[in-house]
């Protein structure tokens, strides 16, 4: 029990993907225009985390470690993502097209998000800050990186609203666009340091 | 000649992957902390983006058109696990600082997207030159942000310590976020000063010949 709330509870608020770790911030920046595209983007990036760290840890823990080419994780990886993020599309299109239609659009994209690539990394490595000493198992690692998305989703949707609010001001042409929302997104992560104090 | 000079000018300033176009920015926040890490990465990123740009812009006529993105990334992901391999042997303590952003380099959009919009339509040569100069425009802004970020996050630079005041938020990643978007600011103030300045003087010159011709 205690290892569950302390994997959420780090996955979400101290070890947040964006704030705190600086993985996935091209969609952070470029798809956080509106509350809606970014909670499109959030739970298509949380649904294929979760996919993707089911199949990989597997993969790398059952078969590529006892075989010995465990050094081969960047290539393996890489191709099960994009391959998973294809047939997620296919499905999709497939079974629902209005969920097609307002998430489509951002799947494609999720494949070069280094979010996705670093959840799967970060579960084959050293993750004895988090759990403790409870081992690490294929259940613990797609908990991590479900609520890894959770707390993505949850900083995408803070700063699409942030941003909402900041169309109506005129701001000096220099400043305009990304200057602004770097800065918007720094006091986001000022605001989430102190989980981690 | 002008033609590689245009390139390179683009790559390291008006088309600047980190500054002008805000590509890559995952290993560009998570490292500028520390000057040392920023050069590493920046130099880690010269060699690979450099190596896919001569392969890919070498294998172009060879890929079908259909299959190309998949084929940009198989390329681009051995020669990170080689790079991942030659530093983890080499140099053990870059290769710790730079931690899971050394694999995260295939996913770096810089170097899929130098593949998609400049090696596959051009040659080996031009490639290579534009790889250097995309790359060397990554690690200058890098270092320069990280010695800022380093200097007054942690009173050093490059290791070394100057001084023992420090403001501490400039070392997290809130730090980061603040010291690359007044960056990209000042960067675009600076270019557009230069633009009208010479807009300005080449009305005066058109100007002065047109005041001539009438004479």
């Amino acid at each position: 029990m205690g290892t569950f709330i302390a994997i959420v509870l780090a996955a979400v608020l101290t070890n947040n993907f964006i704030t705190n770790k600086s993985y996935g911030i091209c969609p952070f920046l470029g798809v956080s225009k509106k509350t809606s595209s970014a909670l499109g983007m959030g739970v298509a990036v949380t649904v294929v985390m979760a996919l993707a760290t089911l199949v990989t840890y597997p993969i790398y823990t059952c078969v590529m470690e006892p075989l010995g080419f465990g050094f081969l994780e960047i290539i393996f990886f890489i191709f099960i993502i994009a391959s998973l993020v294809q047939m997620l599309e296919m499905i999709i299109r497939k079974l629902s097209p209005s969920l097609y239609n307002a998430m489509g659009v951002y799947l494609p994209l999720i494949t070069t998000n280094c979010a996705v690539l670093g959840v799967t990394e970060l579960v084959i490595g050293d993750m004895e800050a988090i759990i403790g000493t409870a081992t690490m198992n294929i259940g613990w690692a797609v908990l991590y990186a479900l609520f890894a998305g959770i707390g993505f989703t949850l900083v995408m949707v803070i700063m699409s609203g942030l941003r909402e609010k900041l169309n109506y001001y005129k701001t000096p042409k220099a400043l305009t666009g990304f200057p602004t929302a770097m800065v918007t997104a720094c006091f986001i992560c000022m605001a989430f340091m102190v989980f981690s104090i | 000649m002008n033609k590689y000079k245009r390139i390179t000018l683009d790559g390291l300033i008006f088309q600047n992957p980190t500054l002008m176009l805000v590509l890559g920015t995952c290993p560009t926040l998570a490292l500028i902390k520390s000057a040392t890490s920023a050069a590493g990465m920046g130099l880690t990123v010269l060699v690979v983006l450099t190596l896919s740009n001569i392969i890919i812009s070498a294998l172009r006529k060879v890929i079908p058109n259909a299959v190309r993105i998949p084929c940009y990334i198989v390329v681009i992901a051995t020669l990170v696990t080689f790079v991942r391999m030659v530093l983890e042997k080499y140099l053990p303590s870059l290769y710790d600082s730079l931690g899971g952003f050394l694999a995260l380099i295939v996913v770096n959009c810089i170097i899929l997207g130098r593949a998609e919009a400049f090696a596959n339509k051009h040659t080996v040569l031009e490639s290579a030159v534009d790889g250097i100069a995309n790359g060397l425009g990554f690690t200058c802004a890098l270092t320069l942000m990280g010695i800022i970020c380093e200097f007054f996050g942690s009173g050093s630079l490059f290791g070394l310590k100057i001084m023992d005041f420090k403001i501490a938020m400039l070392a997290t990643p809130a730090g980061s976020f603040l010291v690359y978007g007044l960056a990209i600011a000042v960067f675009t103030y600076v270019l557009d000063c230069f633009e009208k300045s010479r807009r300005v003087k080449s009305n005066r010159l058109a100007r002065e010949n047109l005041l001539k011709e009438g004479a």
